[in-house]
This record gives C-alpha cells, structure tokens and sequence, in this order.
C-alpha cells in the first residue's frame, strides 16, 4: 500500500513535468515565430536553450516512443536468432567514448542477444580507446547478467591489439598470429573456445560496432568479401550513410545510429520480454531524440518563414 | 584580473568544492575511496559544462577543458604506442629478456629478423626532428605510403569498385510472375515484392542519373538535362539524409552528457 502510495505522486510529477515541458517548448517557438515575423533577430543562444530544454525534459520526464525493427535491422536480428547454439560470433568494439551513447546501447544489446541464444562470443576491439568500453561490457552484461558464463569456453576477451587493418588482414588467415594470447594472458591454445577457431573464416558470424577507422568498412574490405563469413555491423549515425550501399550484399544487417540500436532493442524484448528489466537505453535516449528532431525542424520551418517573409519585404522596396 | 572575474572564478570553484563534497557522501558505499570517487564525478562533470559553455561565449573554462583535453589525447596516444605497438607486438617477437622485463608473454618460435626492420624505420623516422638528418624520414615515410598504397588498391578495387558495380546490377522486376500474381499479392511490407521493385528502380535510376549529372562532356538539355536534374535531386537526398543522421548522432552524444550530467553527477535520475 505504501508502495503504491508513494509511485502515484511520481507518475503524477512525470505527467506534470511532460506537460510543462511541452508548454515551455511549445510557448517559446511561437515567440520565435512571432519575432521572426517582425523581422527581428532571434540569438543563436535561444536556439542553443531550446535543444538543451528538448533534451534535458524527456530525460528527466521519460518520453517512451514504440519502435519496430526495419528490414535492415531485422535481418540482422534474424542471423543472430536463427544461427544454432554453440555458433561462434566475433563481436568487435571498434569505438570510442565519444561515440559510446550510440554504439554502447547496440554492443549491449547484441552481446545480451548472443549470450542468451547461447552463441560462443569472441570479443575484441581495434581502438585503443575500445578496451575500456569492452571491459565495462563484459563485466555490465557477460559477467554481471550471465554469470554461468565460462571465460575462455562461452567468451573470450581478446582485448586490444594495434595496427588497425593490418590486424585483419592477419587474422583473416590465422588468429593466434596477432592474438597468441588473450586479454588475461592466458594462450588461446589452451581455451575451448578456440579450439575449432584459427582464422576468421572459421567464425559463424562477425559484428563489427564502431564508427570511425578503423571499422566497418575495413572488416568489410579485409575480412567479410575475402571470406565467406557473414558480416552485420551497428554504427554511429553520422557514417551510416556511407555504409548503407554495402546492404545487403556486403553486409547482411546494418544498425545506425541510436535509431537502430532502439529498433533492435525492441526485437530483442519482443522475442524475449524477460530483458526489458535489464535496459533499454536505446529506447530511452528516443524520446530525447524525437523531441529534439520536432524542435530542429520547427526552427528550420520558422527559418524558411522569415526568409521568405524578409525576401518579400526587400522586393516591395 | 577585473573583480568581476574574480568573483565568478571564486563562485564556479566554490561550487566544485560544494558539488564534490555533495557527491563523495553519496558514494561512501563504493570500493574506490569515496573522495577520490567524488572527485572524478565532479571533474568529469565541471569538464563538460565548460566545453558546452563555449555556446555561450568563449571564456577561460573552455579553453582550459580544451587544452587539457589536446594534451591528455597526445599524452594518451603516445603512451599508447609505445605500449600497444613496440611492447605488444615487437618486443615478443624478439627478445625473451626484454619481454620479461616488460611483463609481457615472449613468443617462443617467432624470432624473424624481418622484425629488425620496423625498428630501423621507426628509427629513421624519429630523424625528423633533426634538421641535418630530417631526409632520412622520407624512406620510412615512402615505405608507409607504398605499402597502403599497394594493400588497399586490391581491398578497394574488389569491394568499392567491382562489388559495388555489380550491386548496382539489380533485378527491376523482383520475382516477377505475371500482373495477376503482383496484384493478389500486393503487399507495402518492407520486406514485399512492390517495395523490392521501387527500391530496386530508384537505385537503377538514381546510379545513372546521378553519373549523368557528373558528365559535362555534353550540354544538359532536353532529356539529358532532366535526367541530370533527377541526379541532383538524388544527391540532395542523399546530403539531407547524411545531415540528418549526423543530428541525430549528435543529439546522440548530447543525450550521453546530459544524462551522465543528471545521472552521475546530480543524482536526479536512476
């Protein structure tokens, strides 16, 4: 009963904050229309204020939004849900923190997906600055949510190694050439998992996760066309469009952005509702996204009204 | 320094002080020592808003949170090479003693003089900083660019050449059987014939008429003309696609501060 008692007040204040929020953003764009109608400047810190407010209020005042996974996303959903128990998954970090908000969510969400279906996942990343975010992973989901999970037989760290591409271009024919070890030190001769893994090719399925170089597009040079090994990727949204020519012949399922990270989190809790309790932040970090995209092209619409509106007036001169 | 100056810097730094200490009581009950822990937060966080109070104006904070940031990436990158490239990767490849010195695992078997031969490369590019030797960087550097050179002609050539020609070469009628079968099954699915074909159309199109829009060896009129201007409505496309995801990729990492902000450092959110 107190239990109760005390979420009504919470959800009330949400619904209140919600409100509020919506009426201050709602209010301030239409002092901007009106400003920009009497031709008068609006600072481009009002603009900067308006994105932090859109931002800021659904994050303080979740806004949840319903996401369904596109084809893209879908079938590399599908690839990693279809392929039997036991498959060998390399699942690769190629990030940084900068772009950790928007790949974190998607490394997460898949390195949940492949424990769960039971899939042998090797890790490893080809950034310096991916060791970090890979190690915080493992012990945040591997280590933390499947901890029946054996290092070295149902996972393995690899870690770090340098040499960006020239580290794929070695083991895409032989692993314990640039890995004689894993993260720990340990041989990957004396691993179970390894024991039927030599190159790349002998993987079920590779991931790659990133967003700068090296990244996708060198797994897709040196690895997913030399070998036969299916490639999906999740990427930061700004390189995204660059990658989407390789779909689907070069790469099987391509997530970018936070967007795909949000569609591919609402798969994963469609197909198995127990991970919703473990995280969702793809699908939190939508509402922030949705209402500060409303706000942008509100501004771009007002900017156009004012061009257009100033451009009529210097023609009546 | 002008008393106003002062003022703010004396109210941002008691500030900190306050937030630190605010933040460290909270985190009593984690392993790390909850002041050094406090400190990290509050760091972290005074970090972040003096890069994003360059919105307002430039100002001290942020040129202080940008240099820091410059030379702890330098720092960091250096360190880096050192301990990832000649200690990871050389050391155990030649020498037992050194990789023990270093603590980390010799491979046994891999001795290869060949490796002797980044190490006089490297060498010879560290001649830069010598005005008198500074030509012996050249080599090392001509060896870098030929090597990538040659490695990545048959990488690209294969997989953004070839591969991405024979992408563009797509059914126009995907499983094409006969109007009927088409209409009874008409479906917007995603994953549905009608969609299949359109998608395949516009890339046919969209490939030939945006190459038509980079051929100036004729003049763009008539048919030829439209056809261009159907191009450049398709890179348009594509550019507002690009600055459309990059907002959203940078909404993406204000989400990420604002949260770690509320989060991590305030505590107004779980």
């Amino acid at each position: 009963m107190s239990d109760v008692a005390f979420r009504i007040p919470l959800v009330v204040l949400s619904d209140i904050g919600r409100v509020i929020s919506l009426m201050f953003i709602g209010a301030g764009l239409l002092w901007i229309l009106v400003r920009s109608l009497r031709a008068k400047e609006v600072d481009r810190r009002i603009v900067f204020l308006f994105i932090f407010i859109a931002v800021a209020a659904p994050i303080l005042f979740p806004i949840t939004f319903q996401e369904r996974a596109t084809l893209i996303v879908r079938r590399l959903f599908d690839k990693v849900e279809s392929l039997p128990a036991g498959s060998r998954v390399l699942l690769a970090f190629d990030f940084d923190p900068a772009m950790a908000p928007e790949v974190q969510p998607m490394a997460d969400a898949i390195s949940r997906h492949c424990l769960t279906k039971g899939h042998k996942v090797v890790f490893m990343t080809l950034w310096a600055t991916g060791q970090a975010l890979l190690t915080q992973s493992l012990e945040r989901v591997v280590k933390g949510e499947f901890p029946e999970k054996l290092d070295g037989v149902d996972y393995i760290n690899l870690g770090f190694k340098a040499g960006n591409e020239n580290v794929l271009n070695i083991i895409v024919t032989d692993f314990r050439m640039m890995f004689p070890t894993d993260v720990n030190g340990v041989p990957l001769d004396s691993t179970s998992i390894f024991d039927d893994i030599r190159s790349c090719k002998d993987l079920d399925l590779i991931i790659s996760m990133g967003g700068g170089k090296p990244g996708i597009k060198e797994w897709v040079l040196y690895v997913g066309d030399r070998v036969n090994v299916p490639l999906g990727a999740g990427v930061a949204a700004v390189v995204a469009p660059q990658l989407y020519p390789y779909y689907p012949k070069q790469l099987l399922g391509l997530l970018g952005g936070v967007k795909g990270a949000a569609e591919y989190e609402s798969e994963l809790v469609r197909q198995y509702p127990h991970l919703e309790e473990r995280g969702t932040p793809g699908l939190r970090m939508m509402g922030p996204q949705t209402l500060a995209h409303m706000v942008i092209m509100a501004f771009i619409v007002i900017g156009n009204i004012s061009y257009f509106i100033s451009r009529r007036r210097e023609r009546k001169r | 320094m002008r008393r106003s100056t002062i003022i703010v810097m004396a109210a941002i730094f008691g500030l900190f002080i306050l937030t630190w200490i605010l933040r460290s009581t909270s985190l009593a009950s984690v392993q790390e020592h909850y002041l050094i822990g406090g400190f990290k937060v509050t760091f972290s966080a005074f970090l972040t808003l003096a890069i994003l109070s360059f919105l307002y104006k430039d100002n001290p904070f942020y040129k202080f949170a940008e240099h820091l940031f410059v030379g702890i990436s330098a720092a960091f990158w250096m360190s880096m090479g050192f301990w990832t490239t000649i200690v990871g990767n050389l050391i155990p490849r030649l020498s037992r003693s050194l990789s023990e010195f270093f603590q980390v695992p010799y491979q046994p078997g891999s001795y290869n003089f060949v490796y002797f031969i980044p190490v006089i490369l490297g060498i010879m590019l560290l001649m830069r900083l010598s005005s008198k030797y500074g030509w012996f960087a050249r080599w090392p550097l001509a060896f870098i660019v030929g090597t990538f050179a040659g490695l990545n002609f048959v990488r690209y050539l294969r997989s953004d050449f070839i591969e991405q020609v024979s992408a563009t070469f797509v059914p126009l009628l995907v499983n094409w059987q006969g109007v009927e079968h088409f209409f009874s099954n008409f479906s917007l699915s995603a994953s549905g014939q009608f969609v299949a074909i359109v998608g395949n159309w516009v890339i046919f199109l969209g490939v030939i008429c945006g190459i038509i829009y980079f051929f100036f060896s004729k003049e763009h009129k008539g048919a030829f003309g439209t056809a261009s201007r159907v191009g450049i409505w398709i890179l348009m496309i594509t550019f507002g696609a690009s600055f459309g995801y990059t907002v959203m990729g940078r909404i993406s990492l204000l989400v990420g501060r604002i949260t770690f902000l509320f989060r991590d450092w305030l505590g107004l959110i779980s």
